[in-house]
C-alpha cells in the first residue's frame, strides 16, 4: 500500500470517527447521567461511575408516564397503519393509472410539505376542534397522517414506477383486480420501501413535539416529547434532569430496536428474477 | 380453440395512429405469427387481442363474439411475456396457481392442473423454487406454464424467444411447436421479430409493417409468392438479392429479385459475372458475395464446401423460372 493510500485511509477513519462521536455523544451523556443522582448529575463524567435505577423508577412510577408511553406507541403505530395504506393505493393510482392531471396532482402533493408546521397549526387546530378530535390520540394521528402522507407517497410512487410493468399486467391476465394486484403482487415486491417510509413515518410522529402540545391538554392524553417537556421537579426551581434524562433514553430505545429489527428487511433486490435479468 | 376474427380494427395513441385498421381472420387451431420490423404495431395487435390495450375503432371477435369490451382474464387468453413476468415473490407453484386461486378454482384442482403442466413442460423438480433462482431457459418454462395452467382458447407470445441465447432459442422453438400439437392444436398467436422463427413456427404468418397487414400466408407461399418487395426482402435468410436499372430492364421490370440458392456459378451461359468480394462458409452451406456492377453484391448459395477463392471472375446463371419481377410500388409487376 503507497502512502497517499495510507494517508487517505487514515484519513477517511478520522472522518467516521469524528462523525459517529459526534451523533452518538449526546445520546451516550444522556444515558450516563440517567443513572447518576443527586448532585452527581452536575459533575461531567466522560466514563460510567455510578449506576442507579431510581431514575427509571422515578419515571416510570410515575402517574402517566407509563400511559403516555402507550399513547406515543398508539398514536405512531395508527400513523404508520393509515398512512401507508392511503399512500399505497394513491401511488398505485399516481405511478400506474394514465390519468388528466396526474402530473400536477403530483406537484401539489408535494407543495403540501413545503408549508411549515406552525403556518398551519392554527387552521388545523380549528379544523381538530370542529371534527370534536381536540385532547384525544385521534388529533394527532390525523395531523401527523397529513404531515407524513405527501412524502410517504412520493416515495412510495418513485419505488411503484419501477416495478415492471409486464408483471401487474401477468396478473390482469390472470384475472387480478387492481386490489388484488397491490395487495398480493405489489406490496411483497415493495416490502423494502413499505419498511422504509413506515419507519420514517413512525419516527416522525413519535418525535412530533408541536401538534401534540398543542392538540392535547390533559396529563393522560399526551405523549412522550411532551411529557417529558413537562416533567416537574419538586419546586418550581428544580429542573428533574435525573428523570428527564431517563425517560429520554427510555423513548428512544423503541426505535433503536425497531430500525435494528426492520434493517435486515431493507434487502434490495426483491425483483431479482421475476424479470429477465 | 377459438376462431378470431379482426374487423378494420384501430388504435391510436393520442393523434399518432399505431394499428390503421386491419382485418384478419386467425382459424380455430392455427398456430398464426405476427412478423415485422420493430416499430410496425405487432406487439400492440397482440396486446389489443389480449385486452391489455383499448381497442380505438374496428371489431374483435372470438368465435363469432364481440369481445371488444371484455377484460382480459374473461377472454379465455393466457400470454407469454418478452421477459416471462414471473412473480418474483412467489414459487414456481404459487406463480402458475395464481390465475386459479383468483378464479377461486378448487385446491385439488389446482394442484392437478399445475403438476400436470409442470409434467408437460418437465419443471415439476422445480416447483418449490423462487423464479430467481432458475435460469432463463427454465423461467420461460414457467412463463409458459403459468399460461397453460389457464386452459385458454388462445395463447398470445409476445416475442418470448428474444432473451434467450441463440442455442437455447432453438430447443424451445421446438418446444413450442411441439405444445402446440401435443394441446390439441389450441389457437396460438405468436409475435416475433425473427423471420426464421416465424417461417419454423407458423401454420400461417402475418407480415406487418407501418400499422396494416402486407400479406398473410403459410410459410411457402410467402417465400415462393410475396406480393410485395418488402415482403420478399423481410422474408428468407440471407436476404433476397434485389437488381434495379439496366439489371432490372433485361427482365422487363423496376426491381429483380432473386433468392440466393438460385443462382447457378457458371461460366457457360452466364447472364452476369462479377468478382468474388468476400465468402462465409457455414460448412454445409456457402455464401458468395459477387460483385457484379450493381449497387450491393449478389449473394450466392452453394451446396458444400467453399471452393471458390476470393478475387475470383465467375459467371453467374440466375434459373428463370424462380424470378421475382416488381414494378415502381414494389409490387409483382404483371
Amino acid at each position: 500500500m503507497s502512502a497517499s493510500r495510507l494517508f487517505y485511509r487514515i484519513g477517511f477513519y478520522i472522518a467516521v470517527v469524528l462523525i459517529v462521536v459526534i451523533s452518538v455523544f449526546p445520546f451516550y451523556y444522556a444515558v450516563l447521567t440517567s443513572f447518576k443522582t443527586g448532585t452527581a448529575i452536575f459533575e461531567v463524567d466522560y466514563w460510567p461511575k455510578s449506576f442507579d435505577l431510581a431514575n427509571y423508577d422515578k419515571v416510570l412510577t410515575q402517574a402517566t408516564f407509563p400511559r403516555n408511553l402507550l399513547n406515543s406507541l398508539f398514536v405512531a403505530t395508527s400513523t404508520v397503519g393509515l398512512s401507508l395504506l392511503l399512500a399505497v393505493t394513491a401511488s398505485y393510482a399516481l405511478a400506474r393509472v394514465r390519468f388528466r392531471g396526474r402530473g400536477l396532482l403530483l406537484i401539489t402533493i408535494l407543495a403540501v410539505s413545503m408549508f411549515p408546521q406552525i403556518a398551519v397549526l392554527a387552521g388545523l387546530f380549528e379544523l381538530v376542534r370542529y371534527l370534536g378530535l381536540f385532547n384525544t390520540p385521534f388529533a394527532l394521528i390525523f395531523s401527523y397522517t397529513i404531515f407524513t402522507l405527501p412524502f410517504t407517497v412520493w416515495l412510495l410512487t418513485t419505488f411503484m414506477r419501477d416495478l415492471p410493468l409486464e408483471i401487474e399486467e401477468a396478473a390482469i391476465v390472470d384475472g387480478a383486480t387492481p386490489w388484488v394486484i397491490i395487495t398480493q403482487v405489489f406490496m411483497p415486491l415493495l416490502w423494502p420501501a413499505l419498511v422504509t417510509t413506515g419507519l420514517l413515518a413512525f419516527i416522525g410522529a413519535w418525535n412530533e413535539y408541536l401538534f401534540a402540545l398543542t392538540f392535547t391538554s390533559s396529563e393522560t392524553t399526551r405523549t412522550v416529547p411532551v411529557a417529558i417537556a413537562l416533567l416537574t421537579g419538586a419546586s418550581d426551581k428544580e429542573i428533574p434532569w435525573g428523570p428527564i434524562m431517563a425517560a429520554s433514553v427510555i423513548v428512544t430505545v423503541p426505535l433503536v430496536v425497531l430500525v435494528l429489527i426492520f434493517q435486515r428487511k431493507i434487502v434490495a433486490g426483491l425483483t431479482a428474477g421475476g424479470v429477465k435479468g | 380453440m377459438a376462431r378470431i376474427e379482426l374487423k378494420n380494427l384501430r388504435k391510436s395513441f393520442g393523434a399518432f395512429d399505431v394499428i390503421k385498421g386491419i382485418d384478419l381472420e386467425i382459424r380455430s387451431g392455427e398456430f398464426m405469427v405476427f412478423v415485422g420490423p420493430s416499430g410496425c404495431g405487432k406487439s400492440t395487435l397482440l396486446r389489443l387481442i389480449a385486452g391489455l390495450e383499448d381497442i380505438t375503432s374496428g371489431d374483435l371477435l372470438f368465435d363469432g363474439d364481440r369481445v371488444n369490451n371484455l377484460v382480459p382474464s374473461k377472454r379465455g387468453i393466457a400470454m407469454v411475456f418478452q421477459s416471462y413476468a414471473l412473480y418474483p415473490h412467489m414459487k414456481v407453484y404459487d406463480n402458475m396457481a395464481f390465475g386459479l386461486k383468483l378464479a377461486s378454482a378448487g385446491e385439488d384442482e389446482i394442484r392437478r392442473r399445475v403438476t400436470d403442466a409442470a409434467k408437460l413442460l418437465q419443471i415439476d423438480h422445480l416447483l418449490d423454487r423462487l423464479p430467481k433462482q432458475l435460469s432463463g431457459g427454465q423461467r420461460q418454462r414457467v412463463a409458459i406454464g403459468r399460461a397453460i395452467v389457464r386452459d385458454p382458447r388462445v395463447f398470445l407470445f409476445d416475442e418470448p424467444l428474444s432473451n434467450l441465447d441463440a442455442a437455447l432459442r432453438v430447443q424451445t422453438r421446438l418446444e413450442i411447436a411441439k405444445l402446440h400439437h401435443s394441446m390439441n392444436n389450441v389457437t396460438m398467436i405468436y409475435v416475433t421479430h425473427d423471420q426464421v422463427e416465424a417461417m419454423t413456427l407458423a401454420d400461417r404468418i402475418c407480415v406487418l409493417r407501418d400499422g396494416r397487414v402486407e400479406q398473410v400466408g403459410t410459410p411457402a407461399e410467402l417465400y415462393e409468392k410475396p406480393n410485395s418487395i418488402f415482403v420478399a426482402g423481410f422474408i428468407g435468410s440471407p436476404k433476397m438479392n434485389f437488381l434495379t436499372g439496366a439489371f432490372a430492364e433485361a427482365y422487363g421490370c423496376h426491381t429483380l429479385g432473386i433468392r440466393s440458392e438460385h443462382i447457378a456459378v457458371a461460366d457457360e451461359g452466364a447472364v452476369w459475372t462479377g468478382t468474388v468480394v468476400h465468402a462465409e462458409d457455414l460448412g454445409s452451406d456457402n455464401y458468395l458475395f459477387v460483385d457484379i456492377g450493381a449497387a450491393e453484391p449478389v449473394i450466392v448459395r452453394q451446396a458444400g464446401k467453399l471452393t471458390i477463392p476470393y478475387g475470383t471472375k465467375i459467371g453467374l446463371v440466375p434459373s428463370p423460372e424462380n424470378l421475382h419481377r416488381f414494378d415502381e410500388k414494389g409490387v409483382p409487376a404483371a
